[in-house]
């Protein structure tokens, strides 16, 4: 278990055949929850340091997707996967490998702001004291929150409670939270769904600020945001055929090329706004 | 009139003022709700007055000597409750610390789902897990066992007693008594347990007081929101941090609500206590002493009391009465400043 969790953090990203920096790579053959069939051929890679967007009509397993990444769909009672998801060189779904061990290397920002009900300082330290960090917890807590674009806003009150924050701030302060600890990626699952036209636009020009540093993977179902934001864009659509719902990815490609010269009929119709 | 104008004014085709019926029956709900809640408060208050009234003569008497002495003698009509006034707060405080460690983590196996869990992993062996009907045993035992937990608060006071008179005593007492005379020279061990005592009231209490713990600080538990849960898992946190660090704190108000209303319970409890206690009027630390209690030593003596005797108990009821008021009121402190530093002081 330890030498896999090594593993986990020493190994470099992989190069693919056309030399793209590959850091996630997302396989999925398909994916139950119970006896319900949610995902099926899928494949997604992530790139390094480019922001990879999810897009897709509600129910299309672009969450679940996104939850694969960092092994969150576990907590699931019933949940099955078959199928990989390469990550620094190793299978994150193998065997040997500790989900926990997943996450601490994959952060996550969600769709509500979910603070912990502690002060922003401990909220923001909170991974950091998770990981035993030994070096000056302050020093990071500042950094992150600086990173975040929210120090300014909070560097008087770091023992106030979390929640006491908007609700654009909590999400910033979230994302501190989940970049304080250095993660490698960082997804993101409709971070901007709760939040007002002000605050979903900090938090689009945060994001690209972050992305050369981290790689973010985010789910959305604006499609603006995908194109202010995104450089790969995936689409899912749901598929029906088979009784039940279940997603499956219909095009993959770079953003541009997914929202001015969509190749498949599904995709072109999702982006006309033919439907939702 | 006003209202009248006011409504001719306006041209509706289905809106139209409230009736006259629905007005008096909105005025008879309000009245009869305001008539309940004076009635239970004004209750309370004839109560506490009654046996203060009544217990006024022995006030008079023995005034707070009643509360410090340890003699307890209707032959010379000396009366003094120290020794009922420590059994109360030592059994009660003993029962809650075991109750409240034991239902606090029932409640954390029953909300977290390790049971759903246990049974799930169980089912993936033999392949049933996508059963339609044997797939939903996991929730169907976690409810099975939350019931039976709630059950406990369900069973007569008297038969916990009896139990503990015929089943429980016996059972522990060669456990005890071998503690006593390796460990005597500890406080807690200092005697032996030749029958009712300290120990088997408070194992009796403590399962007494379970159920209301347990039932409170699972609701509390439950009630955390998913999403915190999410972000701690999200962050990388194992089972046991999220529980500790994110949730725990969380439920805390429920959970301190929990404790104090099983306290008073135990502070109350008569019939159990009454027959496991021994009652006897004795000051002791030993687990292993038999000892009284306020609500026991009601219960035993009201049955030969004469008038005067009749007060003596009445000032003795006060006293128990006026430890569970402080309970609810330091309870009630606890938790208002827990739910402040849950705003964040603000």
């Amino acid at each position: 278990m330890a030498a896999d969790n090594e593993m986990l953090c020493n190994t470099g990203a992989s190069q693919d055949a056309n030399g793209k920096n590959i850091v996630i790579d997302c396989k999925i053959k398909d994916l139950h929850y119970g006896s319900f069939k949610a995902v099926r051929d899928t494949h997604i890679p992530i790139q390094k340091n480019r922001i990879t967007a999810f897009i897709g009509p509600s129910g299309c397993g672009k969450s679940t997707v996104l939850r694969c990444l960092n092994r969150m769909n576990d907590i699931v009672r019933g949940f099955r996967f078959s199928g990989h998801v390469h990550f620094a060189g190793c299978d994150i779904y193998h065997h040997s490998i500790d989900a926990v061990a997943v996450r601490r290397f994959i952060g996550m920002v969600f769709q509500q702001p979910n603070p912990f009900a502690m002060s922003i300082y401990n909220n923001v330290a909170f991974g950091l004291r998770l990981n035993r960090y030994k070096g000056s917890i302050t020093e990071k807590v500042e950094e992150a929150l600086k990173r975040a674009a929210l120090w300014d806003e909070v560097k008087d009150k770091l023992q106030k409670s979390g929640l006491s924050l908007s609700g654009g701030q909590q999400q910033r302060l979230c994302i501190a939270r989940a970049i304080a600890t250095d993660p490698q990626v960082l997804l993101m699952d409709e971070p901007c769904s709760a939040l007002d036209p002000i605050s979903t636009r900090r938090i689009e020009e945060l994001m690209l600020e972050l992305k050369t540093r981290y790689t973010i993977a985010i789910v959305t179902h604006n499609l603006q945001q995908a194109q202010r934001v995104a450089d790969d864009t995936g689409f899912l659509y749901v598929d029906t055929s088979e009784g039940g719902r279940t997603g499956y990815l219909v095009e993959f490609g770079d953003s541009k090329q997914i929202f001015d010269d969509p190749k498949e009929k599904y995709t072109k119709d999702y982006i006309r706004g033919e439907f939702s | 009139m006003k209202e009248t104008a006011f409504i001719n004014g306006l041209h509706a085709e289905i809106a139209k003022p409230p009736t006259l019926f629905q007005r008096t029956a909105d005025t008879v709900f309000r009245h009869v709700c305001g008539a309940s809640g004076w009635l239970t408060t004004l209750i309370v208050v004839f109560i506490v007055v009654k046996i203060t009234v009544a217990a006024l003569p022995a006030m008079c008497q023995y005034g707070v000597n009643f509360l410090t002495t340890t003699t307890w003698d209707p032959q010379t009509q000396v009366y003094g409750i120290l020794p009922e006034i420590w059994g109360t707060l030592f059994t009660s405080v003993l029962a809650l610390i075991a109750g409240t460690f034991f239902g606090v983590a029932a409640a954390i196996f029953l909300s977290e789902g390790f049971l759903g869990q246990f049974i799930f992993a169980i089912l993936k062996i033999i392949k049933m897990d996508t059963n339609p009907y044997w797939g939903k045993l996991p929730e169907r035992m976690e409810g099975i066992l939350k019931n039976l937990i709630e059950l406990l608060a369900a069973i007569p006071s008297v038969v916990y007693g009896l139990w503990g008179i015929f089943i429980l005593i016996p059972a522990i007492r060669p456990t005890c008594n071998w503690l006593s005379a390796k460990l005597g020279w500890m406080a807690f061990f200092g005697t032996t347990l030749s029958g009712p005592g300290v120990l088997p009231a408070v194992i009796v209490l403590s399962i007494m007081i379970l159920p209301t713990v347990t039932a409170i600080s699972r609701d509390a538990l439950v009630a955390v929101p998913p999403k915190l849960r999410m972000a701690a898992y999200g962050m990388g946190a194992t089972r046991w941090e999220t529980i500790l660090a994110v949730i725990l704190p969380v439920a805390t108000r429920g959970i301190i609500g929990a404790v104090i209303l099983a306290f008073g319970r135990a502070l109350g409890e008569t019939m159990a206590l009454a027959m496991l206690v021994g009652n006897s009027n004795k000051i002791s630390l030993s687990l292993f002493s038999p000892a009284n209690t306020l609500a026991s030593l009601l219960a035993n003596n009201f049955p030969e009391a004469g008038p005067n005797v009749v007060s003596v108990l009445m000032y003795a009821a006060l006293v128990l009465l006026a430890i569970t008021l402080i309970v609810n009121i330091i309870g009630a402190m606890i938790l208002q400043k827990a739910s402040s530093a849950d705003e964040g002081g603000k």
